[in-house]
């Protein structure tokens, strides 16, 4: 039993979980810079499509992520040029984003659309990938041990380092990081671009390992999912790990439950229920004012040093 | 860095009605240009997607109808973004609007009268509002970051909507198709230009907007608004409650979005589907950034986005250009009208050695 | 391509000399003019694209006697009828609207333009000048069953399906009529992922209904997905509206695939020869809308023989899918004998024994 079933359900939430930590583990970055970028899911097909393209041209599937990054973090220094060097409006451009990644993917993706790839599994051999019991540990695409590394390595650099102290300073109180010298663009364009690039790896993990194909919108929403993750987990990365875990559980068991005749709840309540819990987790921390779990101060404002 | 910015004394009127244009114009370049690249006819597609739709004046009647909601959100939008207040949740109040009118309608499914359909509006403006009024009291109350609230309210709301559409509202004789019944005559928006699709939620929205602007630029509310939106610490100083203008820009926001989602849902629609969110929450947010946050602006911003999707349309049926493109089109006007925002406030220098490119 | 705004159509009228009506026969030698409204971009590999292939075949049949239009990516709702309206003020004779949203705005600009002939998919309006049509899908889900009866190990089948419409509904019961013919223990069990594209979804779908003991997937959603997973976890799976095979070498028994060709063709003809009249129009396996894309090689032989005679059954008329007796999942039941009028079909909100929703 428990070989049977729970081993494939934990498989099964790890994949639905992994490509909105991913991206949202980018957003946290971005975020803690004091930017909101609404653009994740433009983002995330470009790099989708990106990762697609590339590994089906080449057949080999770790280029496919590079240019699904190179071209992600593209599209987000776009962003950054209009946010941040012309200090445009951040909510209005990060949905222009959207828009634009919509689009341009579906252009692009014309020509790959019924094709398929290989997919992206893992790289350990047979033995372990394959074991009945260990591929619970074994068995997973390279980009989810890669996404684990991330987020003990965001944890560990806003923590601790001293880059991610700059960065949180930048976003608490951007005057200021400008007044004792430290270049609040610069920071910000950094943060962007790294959201940018985790943002096509995730886009990569739907067009390469979970569904190894393109076709337009292939990541339907989940952008948004990985927005709400980021606020709640109160722009913590640890906590982050286990919101999207907690989701990725929610929605497997959600259809487990289903699948097995059981429907406790009407699967409209589950669907908002990322948001639902998002808004209340929003509403405790805001209330408990605890001060390092709010949002950081300057989310969304535009820098412009007043001289 | 290349660009160096410099702040004008004053924000440039001449850019504050220029940029757009030239927002417009450069699309149209650019996509052109792209478009021809990439082996489309570039050209023609931006003579379909930004000229045909105006020249033609019988498509006015759909720009009219696609611009109304687009207009009715933006004008309420933008009286919150002028406090500073960022609703982005428009798309949800649309739908809760949508959907509390559309419960009168059901409630009142095979009554007459001429009072049935002032009913919807105000139960649609009422939803609509009541819906910004989470964000609102989360912000007043505790702090809760507007931005993410609402936004996150939108998912809610579709949700509801799925769900009313699957059960409880389904069209009893419906074939289990997950919609509502038709509305009934006595429940639909008139026609006021006969044999066209122009419906009185089109005037409407232009009286509203025109209202908008007289309320922001003459009344004490509108003053009070523009003065907590630049200057907070002054609005304190000078005896105006923030919190005060927070409900009032959300509701105001919330109530014109409600009123929009009533009016399509007894226009164009007339039922409820769960195809009727279509964005236009979102696309109402650029509307508005493009209007200047001003309501005159917003009607032209509305107009101008509803020729890019009717242009769309007509290049798609004319010259085989895919849907996708348009979505590119709009993305690229967007991108080069926020680009040129910055000329009113700040007077772009270009440093040292930087070779002049666009400022885009 | 050239384009026929109404301003330019209103300029050629003119200068034919007052024609009195345009007709095909007045304007012999332009072509039919026939549009295509999608809900899905061509590059959905799923229905779109299925409607796309029967615009490809009428452009092989009729060449320069017709012309045709599209328009993908439309709303359902004032989106859909502002394009319809369009395509009619544009000249369009004849117009498909190929997805079920479409009904009402299809309907209310069939109103306002007599002499334009509408045909709507998948709905139930009609009017002197717009036509319903659609395909007999649950013939080919009963070829399904079949092949699924006598493969299944488990002997119960996964559905992913979207919504509980009557066409869907009668999909899965036709499916599981045909798998207990085989087997009469045979269980589906459905599930219902509210979407009919969300390809991560979906494939969780198929993941969580395996490791539930469902050696045989078969979905009315769109996306290949579903079989991505069956190629990588084992089971087999049948592809939906296009053959998926290259997503599934090895999963992938066969799929339905829609063909709307033959129907696009025989109504542009009646159009063409002036007997186009208004009706609904329900095509299957007989007519050549659906077809059964060729069959996996690791279908064994006699497995091959009792799908193909379950087609051809069906095809010459001596096997109906939803033959009786017929009991429901709670036991009651639906039909002592004979078969299942088309009405029924149209209306049906209920599953057979053996489904599991």
């Amino acid at each position: 039993m428990t070989e049977s079933l729970l081993i494939p359900i934990i498989m099964t939430i790890v994949g639905a979980a992994t490509p909105i930590l991913l991206a949202a583990l980018g957003e946290l970055v971005v975020e803690k810079s004091g930017v909101l970028n609404l653009g994740l899911e433009g983002m995330m097909l470009i790099g989708a499509v990106t990762g697609f393209a590339v590994t089906a041209t080449t057949g080999y599937a770790p280029l496919g992520v590079v240019a699904a990054m190179i071209a992600a973090a593209a599209s987000a220094g776009l962003f950054g040029f209009l946010t941040l060097t012309l200090t445009a409006n951040q909510v209005a451009t990060g949905l222009a984003l959207t828009i634009f990644g919509i689009g341009l993917s579906a252009l692009a993706g014309e020509n790959y659309v019924g094709q398929t790839v290989d997919v992206f599994g893992s790289v350990f051999p047979a033995a372990l990938a394959e074991h009945p019991v260990l591929r619970v540990i074994f068995g997973y695409s390279p980009l989810v041990y890669v996404s684990l590394l991330l987020v003990a390595a965001v944890s560990w650099f806003l923590r601790k380092s001293r880059a991610g102290l700059i960065l949180r300073a930048v976003g608490e109180s951007d005057l200021s990081a400008h007044s004792i010298g430290y270049s609040v663009i610069g920071v910000r364009y950094m943060a962007v671009l790294f959201g940018g690039a985790m943002a096509g790896i995730a886009g990569c993990f739907y067009s390469l390992v979970l569904t190894p194909m393109w076709a337009e919108q292939l990541t339907a929403g989940r952008g948004w999912i990985a927005l709400a993750l980021v606020v709640f987990a109160g722009w913590r990365p640890m906590r982050l790990l286990l919101g999207a875990y907690l989701f990725g559980a929610v929605m497997t068991l959600e259809l487990h439950a289903k699948a097995a005749g059981f429907s406790l709840v009407a699967p409209e309540f589950l669907a908002a229920m990322p948001y639902l819990a998002t808004i209340a987790v929003l509403a405790i921390i805001s209330a408990r004012k605890t001060g390092k779990s709010l949002a950081p101060a300057c989310l969304g404002k535009p820098f412009k040093p007043s001289s | 860095m290349l660009i160096e910015l410099e702040k004008r004394k004053e924000p440039s009127k001449a850019m504050l009605y220029l940029t757009p244009v030239i927002a417009v114009v450069a699309t149209m370049l650019a996509g052109a240009i792209i478009f021809s690249l990439i082996g489309h006819d570039g050209f023609g597609a931006v003579r379909k997607i930004f000229l045909a739709p105006l020249l033609d004046t019988y498509k006015w009647q759909d720009l009219g109808v696609k611009a109304a909601p687009l207009i009715l959100i933006g004008v309420g939008l933008a009286i919150g973004f002028r406090a500073n207040v960022w609703n982005i949740g428009a798309e949800g109040q649309y739908i809760m609007g949508g959907l509390a009118g559309t419960g009168v309608a059901l409630a009142t499914w095979g009554m007459t009268g001429w009072w049935i359909l002032p009913l919807m509006c105000i139960a649609g403006i009422v939803g609509g509002a009541a819906y910004a009024g989470i964000p609102a009291f989360l912000k007043t109350r505790l702090n809760v970051n507007e931005i993410l609230s609402s936004l996150m309210l939108t998912y809610v709301a579709i949700q509801v909507l799925y769900y009313l559409m699957r059960g409880p509202w389904k069209d009893p004789d419906g074939f289990n198709f997950p919609q509502t019944r038709l509305f009934t005559d006595d429940q639909i928006l008139p026609t006021v230009i006969p044999s066209t699709v122009v419906h009185l939620g089109v005037p409407l929205a232009f009286v509203v907007a025109i209202a908008a602007w007289f309320v922001l630029s003459r009344s004490v509310f509108g003053f009070q608004i523009r003065v907590v939106g630049a200057a907070p610490a002054a609005a304190r100083y000078g005896g105006f409650n923030t919190n005060k203008t927070i409900w009032a820009a959300l509701l105001a926001g919330g109530g014109l979005a409600g009123f929009a989602g009533i009016l399509e849902a007894a226009g164009p629609f007339g039922q409820m589907v769960p195809q009727f969110p279509t964005g236009y929450g979102f696309t109402a947010i650029i509307v508005a950034f493009l209007g200047r946050l001003h309501p005159i602006g917003i009607v032209l911003a509305g107009i101008i986005l509803a020729v890019t999707y009717v242009g769309g349309e007509l290049a798609q049926s004319s010259i085989g250009l895919p849907a996708a493109a348009t979505g590119v089109f709009q993305a690229m006007m967007l991108f080069f009208l926020l680009a040129t925002d910055v000329l009113v406030k700040y007077r772009i220098r270009f440093a040292s050695a930087a070779k002049a490119g666009d400022a885009a | 391509m050239k384009t026929f705004t109404r301003r330019t159509m209103l300029k050629t009228t003119a200068a034919a000399g007052a024609l009195p009506i345009i007709g095909s026969s007045a304007l012999a030698a332009d072509p039919l003019k026939v549009a295509f409204v999608y809900l899905g971009p061509i590059g959905d590999h799923g229905w779109t694209y299925a409607h796309e292939q029967g615009r490809q075949d009428v452009i092989k049949k009729f060449g320069d006697k017709v012309a045709t239009t599209i328009v993908e990516n439309v709303a359902e709702g004032p989106d859909s009828e502002r394009v319809i309206r369009r395509l009619a003020e544009d000249g369009n004779q004849l117009i498909f609207t190929t997805s079920f949203g479409y009904m009402n705005p299809t309907l209310k600009v069939a109103k306002r333009f007599k002499d334009v002939k509408f045909e709507h998919a998948t709905g139930y309006q009609r009017a002197p000048n717009m036509s319903t049509y659609n395909a007999r899908f649950y013939e080919g889900r009963a070829v399904c069953g079949t092949i699924a009866g006598h493969m299944s190990k488990t002997g119960v089948a996964g559905y992913i399906a979207s919504f509980p419409i009557p066409e869907v509904v009668m999909g899965i019961n036709a499916f599981t009529l045909a798998a207990r013919k085989v087997n009469p223990d045979f269980k589906t069990k459905v599930l219902w992922v509210s979407s009919w594209y969300d390809p991560a979804k979906e494939a969780d779908a198929a993941k969580a209904l395996i490791d539930q003991g469902s050696d045989v997937i078969a979905q009315h959603t769109d996306s290949p997905a579903a079989l991505q997973t069956c190629e990588q976890r084992g089971p087999m799976a049948f592809g939906q509206a296009w053959d998926m095979s290259n997503f599934a070498p090895k999963a992938h028994l066969t799929a339905i695939v829609n063909r709307w060709g033959p129907y696009y063709e025989a109504r542009i003809q009646q159009l063409l020869d002036a007997k186009w009249e208004s009706g609904d129009t329900w095509w299957g396996l007989k007519e050549g809308v659906l077809e059964m894309s060729p069959y996996n090689e690791a279908i064994p032989a006699d497995v091959q023989a009792a799908a193909e005679a379950t087609r051809t059954g069906i095809i010459d008329g001596s096997v109906n899918p939803f033959t009786g007796p017929i009991k429901d999942n709670t036991g009651k039941e639906r039909l002592a004998s004979g078969a299942l009028g088309d009405g029924d079909l149209h209306k049906m909100d209920w599953y057979v024994e053996g489904v599991q929703s």
